[in-house]
């Protein structure tokens, strides 16, 4: 302790030497799990994934882009769609001042973030939500570019995948949220019809709205470990049967056991397991460039060179 | 304070009791007060016309949820005739939530589904406060399918608090359950018409609310979450229920101009509930109506326009 701490009032003190003590930002991290401290770099190897206690921790839209895409192919589409506030809500502050720092602290327009890119050589649209914006809540935007997403990969007969995060409906944008809900169920009830794969994965967490129309229509749907989703939050359930809630209520393994969830797969094994999901499902639809790399008899195999050729381990 | 009337309606409860006492008078002792009792009437009707007139959202909000307001089980008799009502989603349970079946209307043969409150207190147990179940959606999309396959139109009748928000109803796939009609009523085979009679909460409403039509009766309401929902996140107190109401923009004259709903029927002066026979009236004229105008079009032109009407939700 200097000697100008030592002549601090104590609660500056203890404020001041906190600060010091803690880990130096950027290179280490905590895990929110099991609360060990993490050389950062390790956590990033491992996608994000505690090594210590295998916890799926939070990340940003781009980030789950670059980490599932084969390397360098992501491309992004739909960039130019913005928010809407047609209501002009207020409540304590404008939701266009809501929406203006949501932008500046995430530096997105809204919360989905939607690529173009290729999975193990396969040619795929690819949706994911960004959580830190609004809670990845859907509004216009959202619904907007989820259902103009799916529409490309309708019209050229490509796999979509979406990786959910979200609280639900945007509340800001009213009733014109709760429509998004419809408008993206008919888009991928289209997609069925036509048989162009649409995978969703769930990501920690899903509620409400996004849960009880894009989420949940995946022909295949996977969840990450531990994931929590389901259509009302836990607190207004308590609320309503005044109980306690089960231990492990709405989380992945509760959505596998009770049938609304195909498999829980680690973030890890993603890439090669909706790669093999897909290759196989697409078998009659593998465009020239991506058949040459993947013959359909030797898909199996093709699949661990093609990942190993794009450098992603 | 008068049950059957709203808190801003009391001073029409008031003129109501005296109009009542006086009536008493009068057959007691034969005196003739008729022309007074006609002036308070006069003046209770005035008096109910200006409250009316400027109902705020949370007022509105509150007629929705009148204890006295009609709801399907009312209307359906009263609009239909030869009601069979249909049971069970064949997997798991019957919903009482959600009532439908096959009926007539003008003697055309159609599919009515609608969610239902219950009015006594064991009614409204047995219905679960009209908050369905994933068997409630269940049941209603296997009755949609089956209006496909026998050419019949649907009709939805929207009242509800919401998806019941419970352990079983989680466990059984309420998200699913949603999801899964949203998709299929998106390109469903034949004419769709759906009306918000009192209160549409969130998706436990649009569960069964994706049609060609979309109308709401003049003091209902449809909202993404329920005021108070929406006040505890943003306000941190259910207090705030009336700012929610107001800001989200919950009633059918703000959501017209939105786009998403179609029409509004106007309700009796005070509400449906004093004069339900009127409202069903009202109702009967307008589904005959709208049907008219969707069955004359090619089932081809029926969906793509369904198609392009959810395409352009915000736009």
């Amino acid at each position: 302790m200097s000697w100008i701490d030592k002549i601090l009032p104590s609660g500056v003190r203890s404020e001041e030497s906190g600060k010091r003590s803690s880990v130096p930002e950027g290179l280490w991290k905590k895990c929110v799990k099991c609360e060990a401290v993490l050389y950062r770099p390790d956590v990033e190897r491992n996608n994000d994934v505690c090594p210590k206690c295998d916890h799926h921790m939070r990340i940003g839209a781009r980030r789950r882009l670059a980490i599932f895409l084969d390397e360098a192919s992501g491309e992004e589409i739909l960039a130019d769609i913005e928010p809407l506030d047609r209501l002009k809500f207020k409540d304590k502050k404008p939701y266009k001042t809501r929406l203006a720092a949501a932008q500046k602290s995430t530096g997105e327009k809204d919360a989905l973030i939607a690529m173009r890119g290729s999975l193990l050589g396969i040619p795929i649209v690819c949706l994911a939500f960004e959580f830190n914006f609004h809670g990845g809540s859907m509004g216009y935007a959202v619904g907007e570019k989820f259902t103009r997403a799916a529409q490309i990969a309708l019209d050229e007969g490509i796999p979509l995948v979406c990786f959910s995060a979200s609280g639900g409906a945007r509340m800001q944008e009213a009733l014109i949220s709760l429509m998004q809900m419809a408008k993206t169920s008919a888009v991928i009830e289209r997609m069925k019809l036509q048989g162009v794969p649409y995978i969703s994965v769930m990501t920690d967490p899903i509620y409400g709205g996004v849960s009880a129309s894009l989420a949940l229509l995946g022909d295949i749907n996977i969840a990450e470990p531990d994931a929590r989703a389901g259509f009302a939050g836990p607190n207004i359930i308590e609320q309503t049967i005044r109980q306690k809630l089960p231990k492990g209520f709405q989380r992945s393994e509760f959505l596998l056991e009770h049938g609304a969830i195909d498999m829980i797969v680690h973030r890890t094994d993603m890439r090669d397991t909706i790669g093999g999901l897909l290759s196989k499902m697409t078998h009659q639809q593998v465009s020239p460039s991506a058949a040459e790399e993947l013959p359909e008899e030797t898909a199996g195999e093709e699949e661990e060179s093609a990942r190993a050729a794009t450098g992603d381990e | 304070m008068n049950p059957n009337y709203l808190d801003f309606e009391q001073p029409i409860a008031e003129l109501e009791v005296k109009i009542e006492e006086l009536q008493l008078v009068g057959s007691d002792n034969e005196i003739n007060i008729s022309a007074e009792i006609e002036t308070l009437r006069e003046k209770s009707t005035k008096l109910t016309e200006k409250i009316y007139a400027n109902l705020s959202s949370w007022d509105i909000v509150k007629v929705a949820r009148h204890p006295l307001r009609p709801y399907t089980m009312d209307y359906i008799p009263r609009i239909f005739t030869e009601f069979d009502e249909l049971h069970g989603d064949r997997h798991f349970a019957d919903d009482n939530a959600i009532v439908g079946g096959i009926a007539r209307l003008e003697g055309e043969p159609v599919m009515v589904i609608g969610q239902e409150k219950g009015r006594a207190v064991k009614d409204k147990v047995m219905r679960n406060f009209g908050m369905p179940k994933p068997e409630g959606y269940r049941k209603a999309l296997r009755l949609m399918e089956m209006a496909e396959r026998f050419k019949m139109p649907v009709i939805t009748l929207i009242d509800t608090p919401g998806a019941y928000p419970g352990i079983d109803s989680e466990e059984r796939g309420i998200s699913e359950s949603i999801a899964q009609n949203l998709a299929v009523m998106s390109r469903l085979a034949t004419p769709i018409i759906c009306l918000v009679i009192g209160e549409g909460s969130s998706g436990g409403a649009l569960g069964i609310g994706v049609g060609d039509h979309l109308a709401m009766l003049q003091y209902s309401t449809y909202f993404v979450i329920s005021p108070e929902g929406c006040a505890n996140i943003i306000w941190k107190s259910s207090e705030n229920a009336p700012d929610a109401a107001e800001a989200m923009g919950v009633t059918s004259s703000i959501l017209q101009d939105l786009g998403i709903v179609d029409a509004t029927i106007p309700e009796p002066l005070g509400g449906a509930h004093r004069d339900v026979d009127l409202m069903a009236e009202r109702i009967k004229e307008h589904l005959v109506g709208q049907l008219e105008v969707l069955q004359q079009l090619p089932i081809e032109d029926l969906l793509s326009k369904r198609y392009q009407r959810l395409m352009s939700y915000g736009n």
